[in-house]
């Protein structure tokens, strides 16, 4: 074995971190780009669907948390395009990928966000099962990464809190806000759990990513984590989960969970949500409408820099 | 020239505390509008930025007064006393910047001025200084990078300079409770240093009268009714409700 192969096959079996120098194979450089950039256009197509109730938020308080909530996400983008160029691709290429739909981003945010308690439902839910998959990506084997994601669980798991607040507010008030609390996690709980990836036998990458440590846990075990702590969560907010199959299996020290809609997952990963055309077209309209911003910050630059050289 | 009649209490501050508040509030919501819409990701963490601390402005200001949600959510737009300059639709980013401009620079004077006072406004304008030095810095940056930068960016904050110009005379309008700040001299202080960034950023200082009317009087564009009825429409459909 050559010895570039020899010290990062090492390093992986020791449990310790592959750094932005060390050699590393193709594939796993091509896999960390994939899921690194996957994540990053996840966080800022993910400021669509709440970022359009800031104009609304019923009261100042929750128009400060949602406002930084939003930019948070906007955030851990920068931190996430800043650990994938690590590894040798830049910021732009991979917003091009992500505008010319060669790039995905978690399907989760082609579903709409028609009243307030969606707010509160993708910070219990969504942000939940974003930490319940994100907390073992703080010890992935690629240190850049790791590093990011403590940062980015942190804070997902302060939205997580403020979600759960908000519909706990919701569910304690007027019987309109109790009603529009349930009939948000109802429409969220089912694509929630479909943001662990499909079950592991049809999860094709997934031995290769857990054999490099990039991933720790099966997509099967974490969607079942999740499910388990929901369901305490949800009778605490008195609100129920859609799932007439949902019982606690005393053998199995976990609770056991409807059949999945695998076919909307895939129609939904295939463009055909409810959103994906809009969610994409407004991001393409910002990038167009602020290139004239990026030029001129770039030609500024430039003239600096060349009144700079010639003085 | 004075606020319309809903200042409780009567305190002469009280009605210098509800426009500023005004301000500040109006001016987050139009920065607001801007998530997801940035043109850069860097943008988008610096102007969410600003409308927080606006926004946290606005909540102290407004709690001097009452009480915040019924000030922000349940008054018309006739009982709003913030300067139009604040309620113009956010524009392009030339029309942020340039806004930005005037009134960062502006607050940052008239902050530093009641940061010095005996009013409950004092130790509001005193935390606030810090972060409105931040937002002057940040709008200095961007009006030297759009107005000395490509041919196309420069006109548009040339067009943004001559636009938004005839509303700034409104941020001298006398507010009462503001008896301690010498408006005429804040303005000429306000109006060296925005003349020499414009300048510096090869764009020309716009000239032309101020438009008659001032928000400080609850006179308004017809943009403040549209930003109202999104900003207090769920409010209002649940008017039982805490949220």
């Amino acid at each position: 074995m050559e010895p570039g192969r020899e010290r990062f096959e090492r390093t992986i079996a020791a449990d310790e971190r592959i750094e932005p120098r060390d050699w590393m194979p193709d594939a796993y450089r091509a896999t960390l780009v994939r899921q690194i950039a996957q994540h990053a256009h996840s966080e800022i197509i993910g400021m669509q669907p709440e970022g359009s109730w800031i104009t609304r938020a019923p009261s100042l308080r929750r128009k400060a948390i949602l406002i930084a909530k939003v930019q948070d996400e906007a955030g851990h983008g920068l931190y996430l395009y800043g650990a994938a160029e690590t590894l040798g691709v830049d910021r732009d290429e991979l917003l091009d990928k992500l505008h010319s739909g060669r790039h995905k981003y978690s399907s989760i945010f082609n579903y709409p966000t028609p009243t307030w308690a969606d707010v509160g439902a993708i910070g219990w839910l969504v942000d939940g099962a974003a930490i319940t998959n994100q907390v073992p990506l703080c010890r992935c084997s690629y240190g850049p990464y790791a590093r990011a994601m403590v940062r980015i669980c942190k804070e997902e798991s302060f939205h997580q809190r403020q979600g759960y607040e908000l519909l706990l507010t919701l569910s304690r008030g007027t019987p309109e806000q109790h009603a529009m609390a349930q009939d948000a996690v109802d429409r969220w709980w089912w694509p929630s759990l479909m943001m662990f990836g499909p079950p592991d036998d049809a999860s094709p990458r997934s031995a290769r990513s857990m054999a490099w440590k990039i991933k720790r846990h099966s997509n099967d075990e974490l969607r079942q984590r999740f499910v388990d702590i929901c369901v305490d969560q949800a009778a605490a907010l008195g609100l129920t989960l859609p799932d007439p199959d949902l019982r606690w299996n005393e053998e199995r020290g976990h609770w056991d969970f409807g059949a999945i809609d695998w076919d909307e997952f895939h129609a939904v990963l295939r463009g055909e949500g409810p959103c994906n055309e809009e969610r994409l077209t407004r991001r393409r309209r910002a990038h167009d409408e602020g290139a004239w911003v990026r030029e001129a910050a770039a030609a500024y630059a430039d003239k600096r820099a060349g009144v700079g050289a010639a003085a | 020239m004075s606020a319309p009649e809903h200042a409780p209490g009567g305190a002469p501050w009280a009605t210098a505390a509800l426009a500023l508040g005004d301000d500040a509030l109006i001016l987050s919501h139009r920065l607001a509008e801007w998530a997801g819409n940035a043109p850069v990701l860097e943008e988008e963490v610096a102007l969410a930025n600003l409308a927080l601390d606006l926004l946290g402005q606005a909540r102290a200001l407004l709690s001097l007064v009452g009480d915040e949600d019924a000030l922000a959510f349940t008054r018309g737009p006739e009982a709003f006393t913030h300067v139009r300059l604040v309620e113009l639709p956010r524009g392009d980013f030339a029309h942020t910047v340039v806004r930005q401009l005037c009134v960062a620079t502006w607050q940052e004077l008239l902050y530093e001025r009641l940061a010095t006072g005996a009013s409950p406004l004092a130790p509001i304008a005193a935390a606030a200084l810090p972060e409105t030095a931040y937002h002057r810095d940040h709008a200095v940056t961007w009006t030297l990078r759009l107005g000395d930068g490509t041919a196309e960016s420069h006109a548009r904050t040339r067009a943004a300079a001559e636009a938004l110009w005839p509303y700034t005379g409104e941020l001298f309008d006398p507010v009462e409770g503001l008896d301690e700040v010498d408006l005429g001299a804040l303005e000429r202080r306000w109006r060296a240093r925005v003349s020499d960034v414009l300048t510096r950023a090869t764009v020309p200082v716009p000239g032309g009268a101020r438009l008659p009317g001032s928000g400080r009087a609850g006179e308004h564009t017809p943009h403040l009714a549209a930003l109202l009825d999104e900003m207090q429409s769920l409010h209002r459909a649940h008017p039982a409700a805490s949220w």
